[in-house]
């Protein structure tokens, strides 16, 4: 029975090695998608070039289809798969403030990590403002932690929230992704054509 | 490496130069189904998904703590990531796969040839100003994170892919945080 660790089929001490040989492939994939390069990654904010859009999407329709079916057939208990709680505006302020970030610095921190280990100066010091930001957000706590314990709701997801059943919510971001696909392959033909600018 | 070459053929030399070059970007979807998949493994075999912020403040929480032990155990977010004291805050799960994360860039640039000393700018901006750039935005995002609870990975990718509202809120929050500045700092990337 899935998710393993939960089931003790290993400790502690070998789910570092797990997380270690995970992060790689987390890594490989980010660096195979040009998100080592910031001007890839900004290019999303200017309708240019949507990899971001594309390969997020497709990673989370991916992921959200085998969660889906190995619960469906009944070798994963979901139930332990963790999901956070939702503080539903911390969340929605402090998405704000990283997207923010993410256009004016180039990066996120999973990005920033694999644009330093392929050289990019720009990724490394982007990396010591997250360490430098996370130090002051630490500093700031105590005035902060009032509203960032606000608006808890616990663990809710869109079904719940929305009333419809899992099946129908994955189908229906299938669709959103299929379309969102559909939007961007045409946007960026349209914006190559009138600045005479490659999709790279 | 060059006095190697000279003794392969012309034809073998011409493919040298070939390697040398940075291969173009993989497609975006097929990189997609390859980070769903690792994803999907995390959920799969460690019932988590993945993450990358919060090694960032584990890191930033040891450091307090070694610099200012009681300013440190003060604090709720620095106690929330150095533990109870029965466990090396250090042996923790995000910081190992961050690890991996800087291997895996790593193998895949040397593979491509895309590592590389270099600064990624617009053509309009010089190098000094894109780094002051990268630093305030790397500070906003470690600020913004925080307050979140989560990155794009930890948040976005993880919380959407298992459909979480907090997830796919801040998903869209980030991108509309995104386009309501692009406009403002459009010179460092045109």
């Amino acid at each position: 029975m899935m998710p393993y660790f939960k089931f003790d089929y290993f400790g502690f001490d070998f789910s570092l090695v797990i997380a270690f040989v995970i992060g790689i492939g987390f890594g490989f994939a980010l660096e195979r998608g040009g998100f080592g390069n910031a001007r890839i990654l900004a290019a999303q904010f200017y309708f240019y070039n949507m990899r971001v859009l594309k390969v997020m999407f497709t990673a989370i329709v991916t992921a959200m289809l085998g969660l889906f079916y190995f619960s469906w057939i009944g070798w994963l208990d979901l139930s332990l798969v963790y999901i956070g709680d939702t503080y539903i505006l911390p969340q929605i302020i402090g998405g704000l403030l990283l997207g923010m970030g993410f256009v004016i610095g180039g990066y996120c921190p999973g990005t920033s990590v694999v644009s330093a280990s392929t050289g990019r100066t720009d990724g490394m010091i982007y990396l010591l403002g997250i360490f430098f930001g996370v130090f002051v957000f630490g500093e700031m706590f105590p005035l902060l932690e009032g509203f960032y314990n606000s608006t808890n709701m616990g663990r809710v997801t869109l079904p719940e929230f929305l009333g419809l059943s899992h099946g129908m919510i994955v189908f229906l971001v299938v669709a959103m992704a299929l379309g969102a696909f559909a939007a961007a392959e045409w946007g960026e033909k349209v914006l190559a054509k009138k600045n005479g600018r490659g999709v790279e | 490496m060059t006095s190697l070459t000279g003794i392969f053929s012309k034809k073998e030399s011409a493919a040298e130069e070939k390697i040398f070059t940075p291969k173009p970007y993989s497609n975006p979807y097929v990189v997609g189904v390859g980070l769903g998949l690792v994803l999907l493994a995390a959920f799969l075999i460690m019932g988590r998904g993945l993450g990358a912020s919060g090694a960032v403040s584990t890191l930033v929480a040891v450091g307090v703590e070694k610099v200012a032990p009681d300013h440190a155990a003060q604090n709720n977010f620095y106690k929330e990531y150095l533990g109870d004291g029965t466990t090396n805050p250090l042996k923790d799960w995000l910081l190992f796969e961050v690890i991996g994360v800087v291997a895996g860039g790593f193998l895949s640039g040397t593979l491509a040839h895309r590592i590389k000393r270099t600064t990624e700018k617009g053509p309009n901006v010089s190098i000094r100003t894109r780094l002051i750039y990268a630093f305030v935005g790397g500070t906003i995002m470690g600020i913004g994170d925080r307050i979140a609870r989560g990155c794009t990975s930890g948040l976005a990718l993880t919380g959407g892919s298992l459909l979480s509202l907090g997830g796919w809120a801040f998903m869209f929050a980030v991108f509309g945080g995104g386009y309501a500045v692009a406009y403002f700092v459009r010179r460092q990337w045109l």
